[in-house]
């Protein structure tokens, strides 16, 4: 079975750390960063990257769509 | 294999909505109103109707959202969108048109207008924001607050002897025989998402087809308003508003006519 990649970039000063995009994820790959953006919010970011399988749960339940998305087969 | 070589434009599957603008969305963390705005313009593009599109937004929290999809807006005064939408939609049969309200705005101060556009059975989409809370004003008592909720005007909790009992206003509204698709969802999950967006797609082309009015509830939540954490928002959502507003299809008026022409034959 081929093997699927994925990897998300967040805009980290559109994001608000609302917290969502970290529970929906089904491989735990998101987490809050302990930095803040410019507005002061704790923004997502890869804290496991490798795990990342690119389904796109995160960037659908994002109330600000600051995530976008990217897969591939290897 | 390196993020780096995995972001690239070939490998995309999934970015923001070029209909949604660059505009920071003014909402909380966190609120239910940046989804929905986002499948409205992704159902937008799919049927690809931007040009004929026109929306109609509330007072409320969403007042700006013609900031946030780039399409023709129409603001209206409190409660009365429906009301602007059937004016706008008769003297543009052409066009698709859509109210965007809350719980607030429709359920209350606007219930009268809601009620009889869906009588006549305008050709509109009226999607319903319900938080069961006015979440603009500061948080006050909305008449879709359930019974107990703490609310600023209700410290002690919603009591149905002084304030009433909770507005469901999609099963009156489901009643009316000018509506053709009414519905309550939600948009908390990514499956619960992909639902809502389903049932919006669904309203938007009966409008496009002319079949009556269309009536999308989504369960929302207010985490400032009910002053808890988005995550947990989503939970005492799931444990206390979908036991008194239950998810699914109210009335389809197209499969409803179909079952029963198959039970006659």
């Amino acid at each position: 079975m081929a093997k699927v990649v994925g990897a998300v970039v967040v805009d980290t000063e559109e994001c608000k750390g609302c917290g969502l995009c970290v529970v929906a994820c089904p491989q735990q790959v998101l987490g809050q960063n302990k930095q803040v953006n410019s507005r002061g919010y704790h923004f997502s970011f890869m804290e496991n990257p490798e795990a990342c399988i690119g389904c796109s749960n995160c960037a659908i339940v994002c109330p600000d769509t600051c995530i976008t998305v990217y897969r591939v087969r290897v | 294999m390196e993020v780096k070589d995995i972001i690239k434009p070939e490998n995309l599957v999934y970015e923001k909505p070029k209909l949604l603008t660059e505009n920071t969305m003014h909402y909380c963390p966190g609120c239910t109103h940046g989804v929905v705005h986002r499948i409205v313009a992704e159902v937008i593009e799919d049927l690809n109707i931007q040009e004929r599109t026109i929306g109609v937004s509330p007072v409320g929290c969403s007042v700006f959202a013609y900031n946030y999809i780039d399409i023709d807006w129409q603001e209206a005064a409190h409660g009365r969108a429906p009301a602007v939408a059937t004016g706008i939609s008769r003297v543009n049969p052409d066009k698709v048109v859509f109210t965007y309200q809350g719980d607030g705005d429709l359920a209350s101060i606007g219930a009268a207008e809601i009620m009889h556009a869906c009588n006549r059975g305008e050709d509109i989409v009226v999607i319903f924001i319900n938080n069961a809370i006015y979440g603009m004003t500061g948080g006050q008592m909305a008449p879709t607050t359930l019974l107990g909720q703490v609310t600023a005007t209700t410290p002690c909790g919603r009591d149905a002897e002084r304030n009433g009992y909770p507005l469901k206003i999609t099963e009156l509204i489901a009643q009316l025989p000018g509506t053709s698709y009414v519905t309550r969802q939600s948009a908390h999950t990514p499956a619960s998402v992909r639902k809502c967006k389903k049932a919006i797609k669904k309203a938007f082309q009966n409008a496009l087809d002319k079949k009556g009015t269309s009536f999308v509830e989504v369960v929302s939540t207010c985490n400032s308003g009910w002053r808890i954490n988005p995550v947990d928002a989503n939970v005492w959502m799931e444990e206390n508003m979908f036991p008194y507003y239950p998810v699914g299809d109210m009335k389809d008026a197209e499969r409803d006519s179909k079952e029963a022409h198959l039970k006659k034959n």
